[in-house]
């Protein structure tokens, strides 16, 4: 008898499975197209989206569990985090996103670091944020690289969407090294780059020639590589408008596909980063100013987005308290410094998923993408709405009110 | 003689009133919705105001409007007290270095730079009185100044002169890890027994200094050797000078009460980080909370179980609840974002604007001079946008003493709301040894 309690003890506790789900909200920003008043997000067994439409045009399948909101959001994506890699306890032992050893390291892999059961990705996955860009941090002239997971699973493997996603490198100070250690200026730092960036070329060129004249196998060599066959953009940390004038220099150089991170100063370079067709992943709005980001502007993800510059928002690298932001938060500050709602929510929807090249899978709600909805019970941005319930692969995730 | 000094003096109050100009106008703030904290908020009200003091606040109808004054309609928008920040460190002021745990001669006074941009930024998130500290990096690192955010170019310009001549402050003490160095490097304590037992010594000491004071009668050459250190904390004896107390565990913060009970003071505890855990304690020992609320748990460990409804469970617990910004640890101009994401876990919304405002005041005693729109009261308010939790809604004035120092609508002032370039000269003074220095 206990055996058997056990056992059903056991199914009961063990995940759900995936799909038929449906989410019915007063109003459903699919982010493909117009909001839906009273509309209906149909999620079926494969956990991904069967049909989105208004709740007169959509019947609830027999055996769906439908859960109901006020709004529903696409699942929210944080475009650059390195929660995962970094922890909450913010000790040594779980502080894994920079390694300063040497100043170039672009062979160090998010998958080798990234913990899916640290606290931090629960804050994320329970605030309503599905889809994280994580990995190494802006430290180091370049870091590592970035993966991007989904905030669920109890090991990388069940949360990985992209293995490999980005390469992080910083220009300005806070990719210098310490004292005595190169790059110890801009100029050096970037002499360096290129310097890496040409022996990656030399690299390629020897790796396709001759088999007997290969050489013998170079992580680092073969990671920037990628970077330069466009097969993994360059995520650029770059603040000052230097820095970014640095990073736009060095990409139509080596031909490369960057991505501008931070960013603070880039009202000061619009055209510039316009006539390049470089996306942003601009610096969470409510970031502290300071050094490089000494004159960031609240309204700067308005201005990006206005300019028509594909952008998203981050919620960054924290040192201390708080130890990880929350791009709900960040978006709605930048809904409250000059962007329309929807415009703001793109941020961490939608052109997040562009930004990140996986829009075909998540950002929008509409039938073929992953089953990923954030209920609200209010306006999202509000602070005092409330995120009532998360789906992540047609799963529900969370329902207690945060 | 005497007549002479006294027709001297006026003459120069006479001067001081017409350089000052504004001071001695009068205005009358008609049409808003009034949240004056002392009562409930008034749909349309006017708010009169006299050489700096409220002298009427009440609905449209019932307030008579003074001859002579300048009519300011402000339809539309919203009216409450000038946000008092209990805990704060614009100014950026370093306070006791690293010689000793204990400081408590050391005064911020000295030390705070009263044109840094982050006081500016503080004005234009509605800030009108702020308790500036030294950091947590020690036991007790320094004497506090609560600082009126007026317009200034010194630091006298900022303080508050109490009735009995001294300047408005506290003194700031910590526990916790912040405080911790490690095991055997210098004077700082390695465990927390360590640390409570270095702040008993020092009371001890301060209370043989009292006694040695009063046994003296005023006989100078019985009189101790005149201590600094000693005078401070004879102050917090005598209940004039309040503690303010850095402590974000359970047991750090029962450890607070204990230490406060046995020599007789009464702290207000910040961050309280645990608070939730032990708000039944803190109730009974009577003592104020005034929290930090903080995008995310953790940043150490002491603050993994930090929680957004820390406020709201003191509060039901009956506990006196406040807000503080912890600038630079959250940003000035957005400090009514505390109440707001208060209020989303479960704080009532007439607490969380009470917090911000009279919670603060009667944190610094200062709650017969601020904190709720009363006549006879400063006049320190701020006009807004809206709903003072909304996030669309901005702070478009803020007022201290009746003159303006923030206006959103001037251009240089909205750039110091937004940020922009230039704008940030001063910003990041991390490595003051406070909690903000990150190194644990």
């Amino acid at each position: 008898m206990r055996l058997i309690y056990g056992t059903v003890l056991a199914l009961a506790l063990a995940a759900p499975a995936a799909g038929q789900v449906a989410v019915r909200a007063a109003t459903v920003h699919t982010m493909a197209g117009a909001a839906i008043t009273d509309g209906v997000i149909l999620i079926g067994a494969t956990g991904k989206i069967e049909r989105v439409g208004k709740a007169s045009d959509v019947q609830v399948p027999a055996g769906y569990r439908t859960l109901t909101a006020t709004v529903a959001t696409p699942g929210l994506i944080d475009a650059h985090t390195v929660v995962g890699l970094a922890g909450a306890l913010n000790i040594p032992a779980d502080q894994m996103q920079l390694e300063l050893s040497a100043a170039i390291q672009p062979e160090l892999r998010a998958i080798d670091a990234y913990n899916a059961r640290e606290v931090l990705v629960e804050w994320l996955r329970t605030h309503g944020v599905t889809t994280i860009n994580t990995g190494h941090a802006p430290g180091a002239l370049v870091s590592g690289q970035t993966m991007i997971v989904k905030t669920v699973g109890d090991e990388v493997e069940d949360a990985t969407v992209v293995p490999v996603a980005m390469v992080a490198c910083t220009l300005g100070n806070d990719g210098l090294g310490s004292t005595g250690k190169s790059p110890g200026t801009r100029a050096k730092a970037v002499a360096m780059l290129r310097a890496e960036l040409i022996k990656a070329k030399d690299y390629l060129a020897k790796v396709s020639g001759p088999e007997d004249k290969r050489p013998a196998r170079d992580l680092r060599m073969e990671t920037l590589g990628k970077v330069l066959t466009k097969e993994l953009p360059l995520l650029i940390t770059a603040q000052r408008a230097v820095d970014i004038m640095d990073a736009l220099r060095v990409a139509k150089e080596f031909d490369l596909k960057i991505v501008l991170d931070g960013a603070a100063d880039s009202y000061l370079v619009l055209d510039q980063i316009k006539a390049a067709k470089v996306p942003v992943i601009v610096h969470p709005t409510m970031f502290r100013a300071g050094e490089d980001t000494e004159n960031l502007s609240m309204e700067t993800p308005a201005t990006l987005k206005k300019a028509g510059i594909l952008t998203a928002l981050q919620s960054g690298y924290e040192t201390y308290v708080p130890k990880t932001r929350l791009v709900l938060f960040e978006a709605a500050e930048a809904a409250a410094n000059g962007l329309a709602f929807e415009d703001a929510l793109s941020l961490i929807t939608i052109d997040a998923a562009r930004v990140l090249g996986v829009d075909k899978r998540v950002g929008s709600l509409e039938a073929g993408k992953d089953g990923d909805v954030a209920l609200f019970d209010g306006d999202p941005f509000e602070f005092t709405s409330h995120v009532t319930g998360v789906v992540i692969n047609g799963k529900v995730v969370s329902e207690t009110p945060q | 003689m005497h007549g002479l000094v006294f027709t001297r003096w006026c003459g120069a109050l006479v001067l001081l009133a017409t350089a000052s100009g504004a001071s001695a106008e009068t205005r009358a703030f008609i049409n808003a919705r009034i949240i004056p904290i002392a009562g409930a908020p008034i749909e349309k009200g006017t708010l009169v105001v006299t050489d700096g003091k409220i002298v009427a606040v009440g609905a449209s109808g019932a307030v008579k409007i003074p001859g002579g004054a300048t009519t300011i309609d402000l339809a539309g928008k919203t009216v409450m007290p000038g946000l008092v920040d209990s805990h704060s460190h614009i100014g950026s002021p370093a306070g006791g270095d690293s010689s000793a745990p204990i400081q408590p001669d050391v005064r911020v006074l000295d030390a705070i730079d009263v044109r840094a941009m982050s006081i500016r930024r503080a004005q234009a998130g509605g800030i009108t009185t702020a308790n500036v500290m030294p950091g947590s990096g020690h036991l007790l690192s320094g004497q506090t100044l609560y600082l009126k955010l007026r317009k200034g170019s010194t630091i006298d310009d900022l303080e508050i002169q109490l009735p009995d001549g001294r300047i408005a402050g506290g003194l700031k003490m910590a526990n916790g890890t912040n405080s911790i160095r490690a095991n055997g490097t210098g004077p700082f304590p390695g465990t927390r027994a360590k640390s409570a037992a270095l702040v008993r010594e020092q009371f001890v000491k301060a209370v043989e200094y009292r006694d040695k004071v009063q046994k003296a009668n005023g006989d100078a050459t019985k009189m101790p050797s005149r201590d600094l250190a000693m005078e401070a904390l004879v102050e917090v004896l005598d209940g004039k000078r309040t503690v303010h107390f850095h402590t974000h565990r359970h047991d750090d913060i029962v450890t607070v009460i204990r230490l406060s009970q046995e020599f007789g003071f009464k702290p207000v505890l910040h961050h309280v980080s645990e608070g939730w855990k032990v708000a039944d304690e803190i109730a009974k020992a009577g003592l104020f909370a005034s929290v930090i609320v903080i995008d995310s748990p953790g940043g150490k460990q002491e603050a993994l179980e930090n929680k957004m409804s820390t406020a709201a469970v003191l509060d039901k617990a009956g506990v006196v609840v406040g807000f503080h910004t912890d600038d630079y640890i959250t940003d000035s101009r957005i400090f009514l974002r505390s109440a707001g994401l208060a209020v989303r876990a479960g704080l009532p919304r007439d607490k969380a604007l009470y917090a911000m405002t009279m919670a603060g005041a009667r944190m610094l005693g200062l709650d017969s001079r601020l904190g709720s729109l009363e006549s006879g009261k400063d006049a320190d308010f701020i006009v807004l946008s809206g709903d003072p939790l909304s996030v669309y809604t901005h702070v478009e004035q803020t007022w201290v003493e009746g003159k303006k120092v923030f206006d959103r609508s001037v251009p240089e002032d909205r750039l110091v709301a937004t940020g922009g370039y230039g704008m940030g000269r001063d910003a990041t003074l991390e490595t003051d040894g406070d909690d903000e220095g990150g190194e644990r």
